[in-house]
């Protein structure tokens, strides 16, 4: 179920008035990793240059840093776009990003 | 130029439901970083709706307020007439608007905006149709491109927003892409700091209204910039100052063949083009007064 549409139970005249929402940033809870379609982006430190290509262009910012350092992909919110897999400089063997396939649960 | 931080690009949130490689929630992460937590923002219905939230949701961590299609300009500039009677001249009051609801809908709560010299930064995510509702042609989806509407390319030019926007004598104007973010950063924050209206027109592709793989998304972005059928300019104070180069550009074909909108398209048709944005390109370069930069 979307948990943006559920009011916790709450009767119309509790909810706050005006369409008003206190509670900002809480689309944390809706982890968009559900939008993956079968691939998801791979990351190999290995051969990383930390050039933060990916983490720059990374629409959903759901590339991990630690420090000055690339660390690995949040799955949670990750929709395996692959623009991190394509952007990525490094050319030589093995990669630092790659496309694997995703076995889906529904 | 970038700050690494952990948790999140600016003050968007993880979680936002749009469509994977998303242009325009690349762009807004890197506004907001710029822009940071003293902004006010309007957001119109359209994609950008879903940063503002639906249900209880919402993305964004600073005061926002979701408005109609044709009166963005109108309440940002109402909100900015608040803060100066407050005497809040620090708060950045930005208007964040498609391109439906910048090039049509919106365009007379616009231009009015402009004329008063309103002290509002207007930012239209330029993903060229009605994306959020089916893929509808809007004025300023490009020539030939075929959408739910013009199913067959439309047939008519687009609006040069950017220049109607300039000719309203307004003090900043510019053009940005999704795959030039450095270049995006700096004119955001060189808008932040203009006293009196400006305006920002970017470039966002759109996976699921062009028909591309996703992770074209950028890559895609920067063709059209590096093709001329996207040019980034900023005009200050009447002074055009080209930001992309406008020689040895690579054939119109790099950008159109990857795109599903486009694949109706004859070589015939793909020479008009080309011809058109060659011709637009020289008009441009003798306007401006610099030589290209990126």
């Amino acid at each position: 179920m979307n948990p943006g549409n559920d009011n916790d139970g709450k009767k119309w005249h509790e909810l706050p008035g005006g369409g008003i929402n206190p509670d900002a940033g809480n689309s944390l809870e809706n982890y968009t990793g559900y939008l993956r379609r079968g691939e998801k982006p791979q990351f190999n430190p290995d051969n990383c240059i930390n050039c933060f290509f990916c983490w720059v262009f990374c629409p959903e910012n759901a590339i991990i840093v630690d420090g000055e350092k690339i660390a690995g992909i949040n799955y949670d919110y990750c929709k395996g776009c692959g623009i991190c897999v394509n952007e990525c400089p490094v050319s030589h063997e093995p990669l630092p990003l790659i496309m694997v396939e995703e076995k889906i649960e529904l | 130029m970038y700050d690494i931080k952990n948790t999140a690009k600016g003050l968007v949130a993880h979680g936002v439901s749009t469509c994977a490689g998303c242009g325009l929630e690349l762009i807004i992460r890197h506004i907001l970083d710029v822009l940071g937590e003293n902004t006010v923002i309007v957001i119109p219905p359209g994609c950008a709706a879903l940063f503002s939230g639906y249900g209880k949701e919402t993305a964004l961590r600073i005061p926002g307020f979701q408005g109609n299609l044709e009166n963005t300009a109108a309440i940002a500039a109402g909100i900015r007439a608040g803060f100066e009677v407050q005497g809040r001249h620090d708060i950045t009051v930005l208007a964040f608007a498609g391109d439906g609801a910048t090039v049509d809908i919106g365009i007379q709560a616009l231009s009015g905006m402009f004329e008063r010299g309103e002290r509002v930064l207007y930012v239209c995510y330029d993903n060229e149709a009605y994306m959020n509702t089916g893929i509808q042609g809007s004025g300023s989806t490009p020539f030939m491109a075929a959408t739910t509407t013009t199913p067959g390319g439309k047939p008519s030019r687009r609006k040069n927003m950017l220049e109607i926007a300039a000719a309203h004598g307004i003090p900043y104007a510019a053009s940005a892409s999704a795959a030039y973010i450095d270049d995006l950063k700096k004119k955001v924050e060189k808008a932040k700091n203009t006293d009196g209206p400006s305006y920002l027109h970017i470039h966002t592709p759109c996976p699921t209204g062009w028909g591309f793989d996703p992770a074209l998304s950028v890559s895609l972005a920067r063709a059209a910039v590096q093709t001329g059928a996207w040019v980034l300019y900023e005009i200050e104070k009447g002074k055009l100052k080209l930001n992309s180069k406008t020689t040895k550009l690579k054939p119109v074909s790099d950008y159109l063949k990857p795109q599903g909108r486009f694949k109706h398209l004859s070589d015939k048709d793909i020479q008009d083009i080309q011809q058109e944005i060659d011709e637009y390109i020289q008009v441009l370069a003798s306007r401006s007064e610099n030589q290209a930069v990126i």
